[in-house]
């Protein structure tokens, strides 16, 4: 044994730094593995909204983002608030659900009309059916939450080793005893996986069933243009915002599956798909269609069968905690960090209750699931004999 | 085993047959280019020639492609002018029209693609072009990269204002486009490509003031160095930019430092960087293809084994893109060879190496990487803390090197400021686009071509690392800055918009937590995720 820590967690995402910056202001001792940079995968590059009225975790998201940058002592640029509009009626059906959702759960959501909704997002058009404006949730700039989940954990005495994949879980006596990576042997009382698309190999080497399925979804950023009163605006099938600096950042549309092995995705192209992402942006808000686009970013995201969280504690060995959010895991990250605390700790959450999310929903999964659900890479040609057929 | 399920949301079989097909396509009409592309035609290929010459004015003024330095003629706005410059500045474009090649001028290339890893749902090899009003996609059998190599530019007191611009930035403003409109130059570096650049300047009219040079000798070989010399050109070695002065025009004057820090000013109104040159990679990285630090070609470039193919199949480089030896260009004869060389791989038949590569003019010095650096070195010594590294984003080299957050996030937190390079270096190797994310460096509309390579260069100084080893930004599509509304798909096909949806369109994924199990559950699934369109 090299070195070792009360807690490690492996993934040095938002989901996993946020775990080990909630351990540590427990006092506990807590060490972070990365295969590489922190935050550089899927945490790192998506669209940075805050406001999943869908999770169990929602009204701790709610309840957290706006201390964050006060609780880390580092910007996470958060904003407040989120405008959804929509330049269809379907959308604008879908939209309207959305907010008797939100108010379902106590949260207030205003109607808009089309000319309410220019008058809030000066770059809409006359396109514009509706839209809703919910007085919660918000947006922050993903990349500078990591940094900040990252020398917060420091600032309290917590580790991140990266560039040090963990290559395999050691287990004795039916306990997680350490993680072996390439820089020696790393021994541990608890073991966190938040290894994101690498999850679901990391957890098979303890016999737990973990099914992910990986996928590429894609974004554009446009320069800066004059900055919105609200951040959060969008619809029109996309998610995004408009960042601080201004630019617009939109992500949305057909997702690829991808295969990911135990080092992680080898490749995050962006494709043509930019074009259908610029009509949408172009369509939205339209008198922002001269803005330049100056990139676009791909991420890899795993998700579950049914697309919802696996946040749980195993029963055997039952001192390792499984965290995916299934590819939704930035927004909630302040509050999934919390849970997973809780979950090491106490060996259950104390904010929410989490037991939809248990692992052991897929126990008996059929092998080949991604086959029958079509959620295996596939060439072009081939999925148009499947659109014939 | 449960039959083959399909995924309706997902991309594959979604993109569009693309709107024409050619069997080569060739990228830049620079001398390795049209070589290529006439070379490809006289084998008998059917083939597109694409060049962004002349550029859109007001890209030019964001030193897109290259670094113009807005010391350009108010023609660069008329377009039809232009196209007939560009057509004229280049007779073998006549030719390779003759031969039968398409030439698509004031057309640039944002995007290509040819599949691979984690991409196998596109119709076929794909490359995207724009003429700045539309955009379109060609498909390909081969790909031939002539995209040549760009300049690498430094900070110094003043450079942010018109008139600093560099070597390449100049040859095409005064031989591409006739469109130059300075007159008395100062030239940083005295490598091959400063010298030659000299030369090139004074054959053209232009008046030399001198050369400067950080380096105690000069980088180019002598007979070079004594051809310039010999027209009253002053070299001055040991020497740094320290101030441009200048007005509302731009650049006046530009005040040297020698090594014993004795100043001078020396009036002119352009100072042309001509230190090093690097290959432009952009769509290589777009493409997916492999590249590497190549310390003695002028930085990052593609890995080749022969100068002419690259890690895929049906991609091909010609001239400078493959590297440029010495961090100066091949030569119009080795470009034109190296085009020829292209077009017979891309035609699949046999060629010989290249050995320009191999062995860049063994005679002399060649300056690498490490010249580079020694610049940027010299550069920061200079106390010029408060110099824009970034000119887009407003970034400082002081702000670059304490990682400082920027100005409109407001005054940093406590904890903010105790951190900067030194503290992110104790976390792990240097990674510039790490950095990048946290101070906005490179992230500007200028897409970093004015300082991906000085903000790498200061990078490496301040940790006291080879600037070999700091990780290649990385490069994105689209690499030209284009408008949403050209970009934009406006014909998108009904497969892309019949199934669009906000996220991975999974039934179950947004059901509220508490109906999850419940009755409730079926009314969710399909509506909250977006739903399709229609």
């Amino acid at each position: 044994m090299t070195d070792g820590a009360e807690v490690i967690v492996v993934g040095g995402g938002v989901t996993g730094l946020s775990t080990a910056w909630w351990l540590a202001r427990s006092g506990i001792d807590v060490l972070v593995l990365d295969k590489g940079v922190i935050g550089w995968e899927a945490s790192g590059r998506n669209g940075g909204g805050a406001s999943h009225y869908h999770s169990p975790l929602f009204h701790e998201e709610q309840a957290l983002w706006p201390q964050m940058d006060d609780l880390l002592g580092y910007s996470t640029e958060y904003r407040r608030e989120r405008v959804i509009f929509a330049t269809t009626e379907h959308h604008l059906r879908n939209y309207h659900q959305m907010a008797d959702a939100c108010r379902t759960l106590g949260y207030q959501v205003d109607d808009l009309a089309p000319d309410e909704v220019r008058e809030m997002v000066p770059f809409a058009g006359d396109n514009v059916t509706g839209g809703i404006h919910l007085r919660f949730g918000g947006q922050a700039n993903p990349q500078r939450t990591v940094q900040a989940y990252a020398w917060a954990l420091q600032d309290l005495g917590g580790r991140i080793l990266q560039h040090t994949p963990a290559m395999r879980i050691l287990t004795a006596g039916g306990k997680v005893t350490g993680v072996e990576t390439p820089r020696g042997v790393f021994a541990c009382d608890h073991l966190v996986v938040a290894a994101g698309p690498q999850s679901g190999l990391l957890a098979a080497q303890v016999g737990a069933d973990l099914p992910l399925a990986m996928a590429r979804a894609e974004m554009i950023v446009t320069e800066p243009g004059p900055l919105m009163a609200i951040g959060g605006v969008d619809g029109n099938g996309l998610y995004g915002r408009q960042t601080l600096r201004g630019n617009l950042a939109y992500g949305g549309g057909p997702h690829e599956w991808v295969e990911v092995g135990q080092s992680g995705p080898r490749a995050r192209p962006s494709t043509p798909l930019l074009r259908n992402l610029a009509r949408r942006v172009a369509e939205l808000l339209p008198g922002a269609a001269h803005l330049r686009v100056i990139r676009s970013w791909a991420g890899v995201v795993e998700n579950t069968p049914d697309g919802r969280p696996v946040l749980d504690r195993l029963a055997e060995p039952d001192n390792l905690t499984v965290a995916t959010m299934s590819g939704v895991g930035f927004g909630l990250s302040p509050a999934t960090g919390r849970a997973v605390r809780d979950l090491v700790l106490e060996g259950r959450c104390s904010f929410a209750n989490l037991e939809k999310l248990s692992i052991r929903r897929f126990a008996g999964m059929a092998a080949d699931w991604r086959e029958a659900n079509g959620w295996l890479p596939t060439t072009h040609a081939q999925a148009r004999a499947d659109m014939r057929a | 085993m449960a039959p083959r399920g399909f995924d309706p949301k997902a991309v594959a079989g979604k993109f569009p047959e693309p709107e024409r097909q050619v069997q080569v396509l060739v990228i830049g009409a620079g001398p390795a280019g049209v070589a290529a592309a006439l070379a490809a035609a006289e084998g008998g290929a059917q083939v597109m020639l694409v060049d962004e010459n002349p550029v859109d004015a007001g890209l030019l003024g964001l030193d897109t492609p290259l670094y113009y330095g807005a010391r350009y003629t108010g023609a660069v706005q008329s377009r039809a002018r232009m196209l007939e410059q560009v057509f004229a500045a280049s007779p073998l474009l006549e030719t390779a029209f003759e031969a039968g090649v398409q030439i698509e001028l004031g057309v640039s290339c944002w995007g290509a693609w040819v599949g691979g890893e984690g991409l196998i749902s596109l119709p076929g090899p794909v490359a995207g072009l724009s003429d700045g009003e539309r955009a379109w996609m060609v498909g390909f059998e081969t790909l031939i990269l002539a995209t040549g190599a760009r300049d690498v530019v430094f900070s110094f007191q003043g450079w942010d204002q018109p008139g600093v611009m560099g070597a390449q930035g100049l040859h095409a403003l005064v031989k591409t486009y006739d469109a130059f409109t300075g007159r008395r130059l100062v030239i940083l570096g005295s490598g091959v490509l400063a010298l030659e650049t000299a030369l090139f300047a004074l054959a053209n009219g232009l008046e030399v003031v001198a050369l400067v040079e950080v380096e105690p000798q000069v980088q180019g070989p002598s007979p070079l160095a004594d051809q310039v010399r010999a027209t009253g050109v002053e070299i001055l070695t040991g020497s740094a930019p320290a101030n441009a002065r200048g007005g509302l025009d731009g650049v006046e004057s530009l005040t040297v430092r020698a090594a014993d820090g004795a100043e001078r000013e020396i009036g002119c109104d352009t100072i042309v960087q001509a230190i090093s040159l690097t290959p432009v990679i952009e769509l290589l990285g777009v493409l997916g293809a492999e590249t590497a630090m190549q310390p003695t070609l002028g930085g990052h470039a593609p890995v080749t084994l022969d100068g002419t193919t690259t890690s895929l199949p049906n991609v091909f480089l010609a001239g400078d893109v493959a590297g440029a030896p010495g961090g100066s260009w091949l030569g119009d004869d080795a470009a034109v060879e190296s085009g020829r060389r292209a077009a017979l791989a891309a035609l699949g038949r046999p060629f010989a190496p290249s050995d320009a590569l191999k062995a860049p003019a063994a005679t002399h010095q060649v300056p690498s990487i490490d010249y580079q650096q020694a610049w940027m070195r010299r550069l920061l010594s200079m106390n010029c803390a408060q110099v824009l590294i970034c000119q887009c984003e407003e970034v400082t080299r002081e702000a670059l090197l304490a990682v400082r957050q920027p100005a409109y996030l407001g005054p940093p937190s406590a904890g903010m400021a105790r951190r900067d390079f030194a503290t992110l270096l104790g976390d792990g190797p240097a990674n510039q686009d790490q950095i990048k994310r946290l101070t906005r460096a490179c992230m500007g509309p200028c897409q970093a071509r004015r300082c991906r390579e000085q903000v790498a260069l200061a990078l490496a100084c301040a940790g006291n690392e080879s600037a070999a080893r700091i990780p290649l930004a990385g490069y994105r599509a689209p690499v030209r800055p284009l408008p949403l509304s050209v970009l934009a798909d406006w014909e998108e096909a009904r497969a892309m918009s019949s199934h669009w949806d906000v996220w991975l369109g999974i039934p179950t994924q947004w059901v509220p937590y508490a109906d999850i199990g419940t009755d409730r559950e079926l009314l969710h699934a399909g509506v909250l995720g977006g739903g399709p369109d229609e």
